[in-house]
C-alpha cells in the first residue's frame, strides 16, 4: 500500500488550530483565576482541569452528548448555521483543544501567580489601569510559561486518540489523523504505514520536550526576571 | 501640602489604628516590625483599605468610609517607594522612569526621563535592565521613576532595608538631598532609628498599630513619652522607677538614687539612660556618681558595649544590669583601671517616662 501524507497533514491541521483556541481561551481565564477572588473559583478551577485527568472516551462521550443532533449545541449548530460536528475535522480540533486545556492553563496560570505581586502594585501606584498592567507586566513576565504551555498543548493536541475518534470518528482523508492512522492501519496489517507515522511521531514528541528542558535551563540562566530580588 | 490621615484596620493579632497630620516635612513612621507602618503607607496608596476611618491630600479625600469614597490606586497619584524596589525586570532604567507618564507626549517624556536620569545621576546606563545595576542603583532608579509622575506625595517604604551598611549611609546622604529639592509631603518607614535620626524632621513612633509619640524628631529622641518609644529611640537601659521628691527618683532595677534636671511628677514609671551618655566620673563624689563593677563586654568594630553591675546589687539580672557603650580608645584606656569604676549619669541626659 502506498505510504499516506494525509494524516501528518490532517494532524498539524487540528494542532494548530486547537492551539490558537487554546491560547485565546486560557490566557484570559489564567488571567482572571491568578489574580481575582470569586465566587465559585474552585468550581471553575476544577472544570477547566477535569479533562487532563478523565479517560479521553469520557470526554468524546460528552462531546456527543453537546455536539451531537439532538445535544443543545449540536442543536444550535445545526439551526443557525447548518453545520454540524460530529464526524468533522473541527470536531477533530474541539476534541483536541478540550483535552490540551488544562495542560496549558495550568501553565500559564503557575507562571502568572509567580509575577511579583509588587510589581503589579508598583504599575498601580504609577497610574496603570488593569489592562495596562496585564499587558505590559504580567504577560511579559509569564512568556516562558506561556511558550511552555503552547509547546505542551500542540504536542497533546497532535496525540489526540480516543476522544477524537469518538466525535469525529476515523475517515480516511478527512478526519483520519496520526493516532488514527497509526492504529487503524496497524489493525489492517499495514506495518509499514503504521511504523513511519510511530517514528514522525516519536521523534517530533522527543524534539519538544528536549527542547523544552533546553529552553527551559537557558531562560533560567540568563532570566531578567531575576533582576529585582536584590 | 498637607495630608491628614485617620484610619482603623484590623490586622491579625491587633487593630491599627493611626491619627497624624503633615505638612511640607519629612515625616518618619517608626516601629519594629509588624507595628502597622507599612500597612498604613499601603492604605494610603490604596494598595490596601483601611475599615473605617479617611484620608485626604491637599482637599482631595482619598478614602472616606462614612462617605464611601475609596479612590483606587492608580488615581491618588502618589509615589510609592517599595522595599524591594520592584523594578519592572522587562523593562530598561528609562522605560521603569517612563512607565508612570505614558500619557505624556513623546518629547516631554523624554525630557522627563532626561531629567530624572540626570538627578539620580545614571547618565549612560538608561539602556540596562534593573538585574544589571547594583542595589543603590535600583533603588534610585525606583526613586526616580516614582518622582517621574510628580506625586504629591511621595511614600518610602523601608527604602534601606535590601543595602548593605556601607552602600545604606550613601544612599542615605543622596536620598536626604533629593528629597530637599522635592516639593511635596515625604512619608518615611523605617525601623532603623539611625536613618529615622537623620532624614525625618517628624517622627510617628508606632507599636502594635498604635501611636506611642509623635512630634519633631529631635525632641521625640530626647524626651521619648513611653517606654515603647524609649525603646524605639535606641535607649538601651531602662529601669522602674520612684518618685522620691521633686528632684530625684530611685531607679528600682538598679537600685539607685538618682537626681533629674527636671520635675518629675509622682506617677512616674521608668528612667532610662542612652548607653553612651554614661560618663567616667574622677573620683566617687557628687550626684549621680556610683561604683560599679564590670560584667562581661561585647566588641563591635566601632565600639565597646559594657555591661555594668551597680554595688547594691546581690542578683544580676539581665536588666539589672547597665549597658555602657565606649570607644575603643577610651576602653584601652579603662580596662586596666582598679574597679570599682565610678561612672557618672548626666541628669540632663535621664530619660523620664
Amino acid at each position: 500500500m502506498e505510504f499516506s501524507f494525509i494524516p501528518i497533514i490532517l494532524s498539524l491541521k487540528v494542532a494548530f488550530a486547537s492551539v490558537i483556541i487554546v491560547a485565546c481561551s486560557s490566557i484570559p481565564i489564567a488571567g482572571l483565576m491568578a489574580k481575582r477572588e470569586f465566587l465559585g473559583k474552585d468550581v471553575v478551577e476544577s472544570i477547566i482541569t477535569l479533562p487532563l485527568v478523565l479517560p479521553p472516551s469520557v470526554i468524546g462521550f460528552m462531546l456527543l452528548v453537546f455536539f451531537g443532533k439532538n445535544g443543545p449545541l449540536g442543536k444550535l449548530l445545526e439551526q443557525w448555521f447548518h453545520t454540524r460536528i460530529v464526524f468533522t475535522l473541527e470536531g477533530a480540533v474541539i476534541a483536541a483543544a478540550v483535552v490540551s486545556l488544562p495542560l496549558m492553563y495550568q501553565s500559564v496560570k503557575v507562571a502568572m501567580e509567580s509575577v511579583d505581586q509588587n510589581l503589579e502594585k508598583a504599575a498601580r501606584t504609577l497610574g496603570a489601569g488593569e489592562l495596562k498592567v496585564f499587558f505590559t507586566i504580567t504577560l511579559p513576565l509569564a512568556w516562558n510559561g506561556i511558550v511552555a504551555g503552547l509547546v505542551l498543548a500542540f504536542a497533546r493536541s497532535l496525540g489526540e486518540f480516543g476522544a477524537t475518534l469518538m466525535i469525529a470518528g476515523n475517515i480516511p482523508g478527512k478526519t483520519q489523523t496520526m493516532p488514527l492512522a497509526i492504529y487503524f492501519a496497524n489493525e489492517s496489517g499495514d506495518t509499514r504505514q503504521a511504523s513511519i507515522l510511530v517514528i514522525i511521531m516519536t521523534v517530533f514528541s522527543f524534539l519538544v520536550i528536549y527542547g523544552l528542558n533546553r529552553w527551559g535551563k537557558g531562560s533560567k540562566r540568563d532570566s531578567r526576571g531575576g533582576g529585582n530580588n536584590a | 501640602m498637607a495630608l491628614l490621615v485617620d484610619i482603623q484596620k484590623k490586622l491579625p493579632g491587633f487593630k491599627l489604628e493611626v491619627k497624624f497630620e503633615t505638612g511640607m516635612n519629612i515625616l518618619g513612621l517608626l516601629g519594629a516590625s509588624g507595628s502597622g507602618k507599612s500597612m498604613t503607607l499601603r492604605c494610603i496608596a490604596g494598595i490596601d483599605k483601611p475599615d473605617h476611618g479617611r484620608i485626604v491630600l491637599n482637599g482631595r479625600t482619598l478614602f472616606d468610609s462614612q462617605k464611601g469614597i475609596n479612590l483606587p490606586c492608580q488615581k491618588r497619584k502618589l509615589g510609592y517607594l517599595f522595599q524591594n524596589y520592584a523594578l519592572f525586570p522587562n523593562m530598561t532604567v528609562e522605560e521603569n522612569i517612563g512607565f508612570g507618564i505614558g500619557d505624556k507626549k513623546r518629547a516631554d517624556r523624554l525630557a522627563i526621563i532626561k531629567k530624572q536620569v540626570k538627578m539620580i545621576k545614571l547618565e549612560g546606563l538608561e539602556k540596562r535592565y534593573p538585574n544589571q545595576l547594583s542595589g543603590g542603583q535600583q533603588q534610585r532608579v525606583a526613586l526616580a521613576r516614582a518622582l517621574a509622575i510628580e506625586p504629591e506625595v511621595l511614600l518610602l517604604d523601608e527604602p534601606f532595608s535590601a543595602l548593605d551598611d556601607y552602600l545604606r549611609s550613601h544612599m542615605v546622604k543622596q536620598l536626604s538631598e533629593t528629597l530637599a529639592n522635592y516639593q511635596g509631603v515625604t512619608l518615611f518607614v523605617t525601623h532603623n532609628m539611625n536613618e529615622a535620626y537623620s532624614i525625618c524632621d517628624k517622627l510617628v513612633i508606632l507599636a502594635q498599630g498604635k501611636i506611642e509619640a509623635k512630634g519633631r524628631t529631635v525632641e521625640a529622641f530626647k524626651s521619648p513619652p513611653s517606654l515603647v518609644a524609649a525603646q524605639l529611640t535606641g535607649c538601651k537601659n531602662l529601669s522602674l522607677a520612684k518618685y522620691i521628691a521633686p528632684f530625684e527618683l530611685q531607679a528600682l532595677d538598679w537600685g539607685i538614687n538618682l537626681k533629674t534636671e527636671i520635675e518629675i511628677s509622682r506617677q512616674i514609671e521608668w528612667v532610662g539612660i542612652r548607653a553612651h551618655t554614661i560618663e567616667l566620673a574622677s573620683d566617687g563624689k557628687g550626684d549621680n556618681v556610683f561604683r560599679c563593677w564590670l560584667n562581661s563586654t561585647s566588641e563591635t568594630p566601632s565600639w565597646m558595649t559594657v555591661y555594668l553591675a551597680v554595688e547594691k546589687q546581690t542578683q544580676r539580672l539581665d536588666n539589672q544590669q547597665i549597658q555602657w557603650e565606649v570607644t575603643k580608645q577610651m576602653w584601652s584606656e579603662l580596662k586596666d583601671k582598679p574597679q570599682p569604676w565610678n561612672l557618672r549619669i548626666n541628669p540632663e541626659e535621664l530619660i523620664i517616662v
